[in-house]
């Protein structure tokens, strides 16, 4: 049994309080380790992923309890993908927020970034469900923390809304284990696939409703159509970093969708055929509509990316709701690409707040204009699907699993005209804020509009260096990802095949088999 | 007893439902406490209720016991909603000392209409 499993949980637990109490009033040594704690996780989860990549599922015993009594953590190539995920997205934001000067904007940056990585990673290993809450609750208090971070009433105000409606979405969540677990008697995830799988015909009735309610909490953090209404006015309020980090948080109502509707209610269960489907794939698809429909009417930069990140939800949504193999392929190539590339655009777009205001409409030029424009052309890009960054192939892989389905025309129809609104709604804002600008006279909706402000930023030779890595480091990434597509797919299909054969899941964590 | 324990997870449901839907923020975080007493008792009883035994095996496996793995998930679950009703308050707290205002909604705000 390899301790390496337990470690992307515990390294962010022990470096959030090291730089909770002993270095608390040293901001440069708070970076440092906040750095150095990133690049470990990134080397523990590569190492991670290249064990997990042989197809072996791995089983950790917290306190060497067997599995249905303890709990277990579980590595199978869906979840170390998923941890090195995290790990790639963080050192992205955490740069930013260095070189940005957001982690100096309040206290505690650092200490609850590595909280939200260690409830993230924990979402990801956990093999239990109600272990799955608690490390819901930890990533939540920690993004409660961060979503204010820097203040301001308004972001205050978008707080409260936050930490209200996910406060909410976990009562759903306990409500829902406590149907499942008067059921089955189990929250093993494994265990209780087994018990699902084995349940008479009587007991179906409930067990449903908690399969839908989980759905439900799912769907709230997966920011599902009728329950998106946070994401938005969340996501826009918040410090762009953060904004760009929550993007993985979306993933995580993702991933557990695809972990519990494959492992334990999955399609072929009678139990629960038909159940999830049918709605998600809806819901999907309206989520997909409103959110590119979103980045046409908004009015300013970051609330268009956060409906552009909707949309992007959307599309994943509609590639899950399919369960097949084709499909489930298709979303984990997808959610790569959707994390990568929301981030970028959160962070390109804090790039312009920060230079002339977050409206979209005509302002004084900015300085860095050119570069800017660039990014955010290609960030558009890899949002709305356009060749050739990997949008492109996750949503043509979309389109190729939903081949042959009832509903393809439908599917179809609404992927290929949102993705020409999102290009409409992207080109709006693009040409606005690059193209129409005004001559540099004050305006008094702009923070920098001061003439001779500009010049001397633009004369200044020393602009901070830091978020562009961070932001070129995203695009190598999604570019990366379009080059060796072809070996990042094979691993998607892999990771689907094993989803769709959970008994090899449900023996390695039940220790049926000789480890 | 059943039909106590029901009713008891159904008032408290229906009243913190109720107040989550109001427009200040005080009854809504009111409502949540509700509904997370709702979760706590609910929670408790899906290890079916039993009186007067305990919570444990004897050493020969012969005792009726009542089910103690709902009342160790009641424990944390009591945990987390207390912090995060302790948090909720004080993020509440600043925003109504910083805005003036303790409406939950934020439509009166420019920026974010299409938010209510």
């Amino acid at each position: 049994m390899s301790h390496l499993i337990v470690l992307p949980i515990v390294l962010p637990a022990i470096i959030a309080p090291f730089i909770l109490m002993v270095i608390r009033h040293h901001l440069d040594l708070q970076r440092i380790f906040s750095v150095a704690g990133v690049l470990a996780l990134l080397t523990i989860s590569l190492a991670l992923t290249a064990q997990a990549s042989s197809g072996d599922i791995q089983v950790y015993e917290l306190g060497d309890w067997p599995a249905p009594f303890g709990i277990v953590l579980v590595l199978d190539r869906l979840s170390a993908m998923m941890v090195l995920l995290t790990s790639v997205l963080a050192l992205a934001v955490v740069l930013y927020a260095i070189g940005s000067g957001w982690d100096a904007r309040g206290r505690h940056f650092h200490a609850l970034f590595q909280f939200q990585l260690m409830g993230v990673a924990g979402a990801f290993l956990t093999g239990d469900a109600f272990n799955l809450f608690v490390f819901f609750e930890v990533l939540l208090i920690a993004s409660y923390g961060l979503m204010i971070h820097g203040g301001g009433a308004d972001r205050l105000r978008a707080g409260v809304q936050y930490v209200v409606y996910n406060l909410l979405g976990s009562t759903l969540f306990l409500f829902a284990l406590g149907t499942i677990y008067a059921v089955t008697g189990t929250l093993n995830m494994a265990d209780l696939a087994d018990r699902v799988a084995a349940l008479s015909a009587d007991d179906t009735a409930l067990i449903r409703v908690g399969a839908v309610l989980l759905l439900l909490v799912f769907a709230v953090k997966a920011a599902v159509l009728p329950l998106h209404f946070w994401l938005p006015g969340s996501y826009a309020n918040a410090p762009a970093p953060v904004a760009a980090l929550f993007g993985i948080m979306t993933k995580v109502g993702a991933y557990s969708i695809l972990r519990m509707y494959t492992l334990v209610f999955g399609p072929n269960e009678p139990v629960s055929a038909g159940l999830v489907a049918d709605w998600l794939l809806p819901a999907a698809l309206l989520t997909l509509a409103i959110g590119m429909i979103g980045t046409l009417g908004a009015r300013d930069v970051a609330r268009m990316v956060a409906f552009a990140a909707i949309g992007s939800m959307g599309t994943l949504l509609v590639a899950i709701a399919l369960f097949t193999p084709l499909s489930a392929g298709a979303a984990i190539y997808y959610i790569v690409h959707s994390t990568l590339a929301t981030a970028m655009m959160f962070l390109v777009a804090d790039m312009i707040i920060e230079r002339r205001g977050g409206a979209i409409a005509s302002a004084p030029r900015m300085p860095q204009s050119g570069l800017i424009s660039a990014l955010f052309f290609a960030g558009a890009i890899a949002m709305a699907g356009m060749p050739p960054l990997s949008g492109f192939l996750g949503k043509l892989m979309v389109l190729q699993a939903a081949t042959g389905m009832p509903q393809q025309t439908l599917i179809w129809a609404v992927i290929l005209v949102t993705s020409l609104v999102a290009i409409m709604g992207f080109a709006r804002a693009g040409s606005l804020i690059f193209w129409k600008t005004t001559s540099p006279e004050p305006a008094e909706s702009n923070p920098i509009a001061e003439g001779e402000e500009i010049l001397a930023i633009e004369a200044e030779p020393t602009v901070a260096r830091l978020p562009f890595v961070a932001v070129f480091g995203l695009l190598v990434g999604l570019a990366a990802l379009t080059l060796f597509a072809e070996p990042a797919m094979s691993y998607a299909e892999a990771t689907a095949s094993q989803l769709f054969d959970p008994s090899g899941y449900k023996d390695a964590v039940l220790g049926r088999v000789a480890q | 007893m059943e039909a106590l324990v029901a009713s008891a997870v159904a008032v408290l449901t229906a009243c913190g439902v109720y107040l989550v839907l109001r427009q200040r923020t005080f009854p809504v975080i009111l409502g949540i406490s509700l509904l997370s007493y709702a979760v706590n008792v609910f929670l408790f009883s899906t290890g079916r209720l039993a009186q007067h035994v305990p919570a444990i095996l004897n050493k020969y496996g012969d005792a009726t016991y009542t089910d103690p793995l709902p009342q160790a998930l009641v424990l944390t679950a009591i945990v987390i909603s207390f912090g995060m009703t302790a948090l909720v308050v004080m993020i509440a707290l600043g925003a109504y000392l910083s805005s003036d205002k303790d409406e939950i909604d934020m439509t009166d705000t420019p920026e974010s209409g299409d938010n209510a």
